[in-house]
């Protein structure tokens, strides 16, 4: 029924989330929690658990920018959602 | 092994931030509109952390005036934070 896993995948060359991740290395990102607070930074690294170490990150809440902070380790059981910035 | 030493390739995992982060002033978001500032002691891979000389702001809704968000100061010499509650880890420079 199923042919060579992979073969219907969409159109990207990324092939799972993972490689998506580790595409994004270094880019600028956005990171939404759970609890709508949106962090925009650089991406340094991210592991299993979706735990997330950024850069220059800004922190909107509301779509308001609040703080700025060099370093941030965000713990992965809050992440909704990471998305590449243009 | 050798390359841990310099700059951003110390960070090969989120957690090496929080251990570049060691014996510094950290600023940590809570759950629940909490924020802990103070030094770092230790920490693990839940991040549990033990904090020295915190200082803990709480932001409570008013009682009768919703729109007014009052500040509640409380400090502490030691604290040990359970990581479930963690939601981030910032340094402060």
């Amino acid at each position: 029924m199923a042919d060579a896993p992979g073969e219907a995948a969409p159109t990207s060359s990324s092939k799972d989330p993972s490689s998506f991740l580790s595409e994004i290395h270094g880019a600028p990102i956005t990171v939404k929690l759970n609890s709508g607070v949106e962090y925009k930074g650089e991406l340094q690294s991210v592991d299993g658990y979706m735990n997330i170490a950024l850069e220059n990150t800004e922190e909107y809440v509301n779509g308001e920018r609040k703080n700025r902070y060099g370093d941030v380790f965000i713990r992965g059981n809050n992440v909704l959602y990471i998305s590449a910035d243009k | 092994m050798a390359d841990t030493e310099n700059g951003t390739s110390a960070v090969a995992e989120p957690l090496d931030l929080v251990r570049l982060s060691l014996d510094e002033v950290v600023f940590v978001k809570l759950r629940g509109d909490r924020e802990l500032r103070g030094r770092l002691h230790a920490y693990d891979s839940h991040c549990n952390l033990v904090l020295g000389e915190v200082e803990e702001t709480i932001y409570v809704v008013d009682e009768d005036d919703d729109d007014t968000i009052r500040t509640v100061k409380k400090n502490s010499e030691m604290l040990f934070v359970r990581g479930d509650s963690v939601v981030i880890i910032a340094t402060t420079t």
